[in-house]
């Protein structure tokens, strides 16, 4: 194992260790027992312990494990948003293929590390083949509506998903057996920039970016978390191939993609009348409401580092 | 319980799991270990085995799903997972064949110390309606055993996961929510109960703009 990611997993354990010992604090302060903020930093912070082992322990045993991590919650993800969809007899036959054929084959597809395929897969086969399924059922009640909803949800639950292992498959010289190290990077700068955000719109937060959309995104919290984890990312240039300022400019293009999914995946969220996408993760809701920002950073971060370091 | 059935248990509530992420919701009852009849809406096979998961261990050994002898006899392994696995208490549905009545054997199952799952609406509701309107049995049982506490349980989704006529399950989450216990009032009468008791089932489903009048309550509202 790279020295990097010894050194880098003591970091989050440390950071993590910070959090829970503040938590603890802010519950033990008077009052602190009974405020619902604290309980839902405390069982975020909790959460978060189980996710960075769960994600320490794929990265340890290596890209099998990773490969395998991401197409389990392609699958519980896609599984919540199909539940708000509008499902019909109709439908039957196109979602299972896409819950059992699509989603199976795509991380086949990285593991075999044949990218040709890998990335055209759903946006083209899938598209295409996925409607024609749905239309041999001869349901033609809201069609295109149902049609769309299921393209969209394969697109975002399991294509982008699937970017985040993919990063293990570019080859990159000079950083052979070390692209483990770019997951990490990704989704610590991503939920580094979540989690700045939460914390600099509570402090400071008064006005806000789309109140119609979701009440809780400020200008100072989203301003005071993408500054910040773009220098969180600069920071961790030693651990990525690139110098220190391009760490920081793809920081920042990965922070503000993982904002646009956040301000997009709300408004689907209240379309459909819900708060949170399920219920798996205590604090955090489901599992799209803390891959939200990962979906949608995943496919350019990966892109970028493509097209500017595979040679 | 044998080492077979045990792990076929386990693997049928592990599936059921892995499909739906099934949730209890214990809105208006916690988890009791008294004598209960759970009374739910029937959608699909499946839907005794959710309630079966959301159940804790301990209660979940002591209740029996109640279900047609027609379906669960049928097939060395249906009977296997029916009898032995979910020791169900299986009734003959039909009237002109069967030799004890069925609400006579629900009787004797609580008696013995045990809870029930019981489907008050007779048979699965293939029909775009929430539920179907009840048939007797829940209010003779409830007549013949008025101490037994009833249990509304609402299966919210297992019929998109597996509509009518589909064999292979589709991911959908589902959750099962527990509404507060009702009983049979002192000289309350048949068709009030069933509508009480109905009432108190739809009241648990989260969407109330889907809930329609049946046809046949359109038609006696008419």
């Amino acid at each position: 194992m790279p020295r990097e990611t010894i050194l880098l997993f003591g970091g989050v354990v440390a950071v993590l260790c910070l959090a829970s010992v503040i938590g603890a604090w802010l519950k033990a302060r008077p009052g602190g027992g009974e405020s619902a903020t604290v309980e839902n930093l405390n069982a975020r912070v909790k959460a978060w312990w189980v996710m960075v082992a769960l994600l320490g322990v794929a990265i340890a045993v290596g890209k099998a494990a990773v490969v395998i991590l991401y197409a389990a919650a392609s699958f519980f993800a896609l599984r919540e948003f199909i539940t708000l969809t509008d499902t019909r007899k109709g439908d039957h036959w196109a979602l299972l293929t896409a819950f059992f054929v699509a989603l199976p084959i795509q991380y086949y597809l990285v593991w075999i590390e044949w990218y040709g395929l890998f990335s055209i897969f759903i946006p083209v086969y899938g598209f295409l083949l996925m409607p024609a399924i749905a239309a041999l059922r001869q349901d033609t009640d809201h069609f295109l509506t149902r049609v769309a909803a299921q393209q969209w949800a394969l697109m975002i639950c399991v294509y982008c998903a699937s970017h985040v292992p993919a990063l293990l498959t570019l080859d990159i010289p000079g950083y052979e057996g070390k692209q483990v190290l770019l997951v990490a990077f990704l989704i610590i700068v991503v939920q580094g920039s979540d989690v700045l955000q939460y914390v600099f719109g509570k402090l400071f937060g008064r006005r806000k970016v789309a109140p119609l959309l979701s009440p809780s995104k400020t200008w100072e919290g989203l301003v005071g978390g993408v500054v910040s984890a773009t220098a969180l990312g600069t920071a961790l240039w030693w651990i990525t191939p690139f110098a220190p300022w391009q760490a920081g400019l793809l920081a920042f293009a990965i922070c503000v993609m993982g904002f646009l999914g956040g301000l997009v995946m709300s408004g689907i969220k209240r379309d459909r009348g819900v708060k949170d996408w399920g219920r798996m993760i205590a604090g955090h809701g489901g599992v799209l409401d803390r891959i939200d920002s990962i979906v949608f950073s995943a496919p350019i971060f990966f892109h970028l580092t493509r097209y500017w370091w595979v040679p | 319980m044998s080492l077979l059935e045990a792990m076929t248990s386990n693997a049928v509530t592990a599936f059921a799991r892995l499909i739906t992420g099934v949730r209890p919701d214990w809105r208006d009852a916690l988890p009791d270990r008294r004598q209960r009849i759970y009374f739910a809406n029937h959608a699909s096979h499946g839907d005794f085995v959710l309630i079966w998961s959301v159940l804790p261990k301990e209660i979940r050994d002591r209740t029996r799903p109640v279900a047609g002898a027609d379906y669960w006899r049928k097939g060395r392994v249906r009977r296997f997972v029916g009898v032995n696995v979910f020791r169900a208490v299986l009734i003959d549905r039909v009237a002109e064949t069967r030799t004890e009545d069925p609400v006579e054997t629900m009787a004797r199952v609580l008696d013995e110390g045990d809870s029930l799952i019981v489907f008050p609406e007779g048979t699965r509701n293939m029909t775009d309606a929430p539920l179907l309107p009840f048939k007797s049995g829940l209010y003779n049982l409830a007549r013949m055993r008025p101490e037994v506490e009833l249990v509304p349980t609402w299966i919210d989704n297992l019929s998109r996961v597996l509509p009518k006529g589909e064999v292979l399950p589709l991911p959908i989450l589902c959750s099962v929510a527990f509404g507060a216990p009702i009983r049979l009032g002192e000289g309350e009468e048949r068709k009030a109960f069933l509508e009480r008791a109905r009432g108190a089932l739809l009241a648990l489903s989260d969407r109330p703009g889907t809930v329609q009048p049946t046809a046949t309550e359109a038609v006696h509202a008419a």
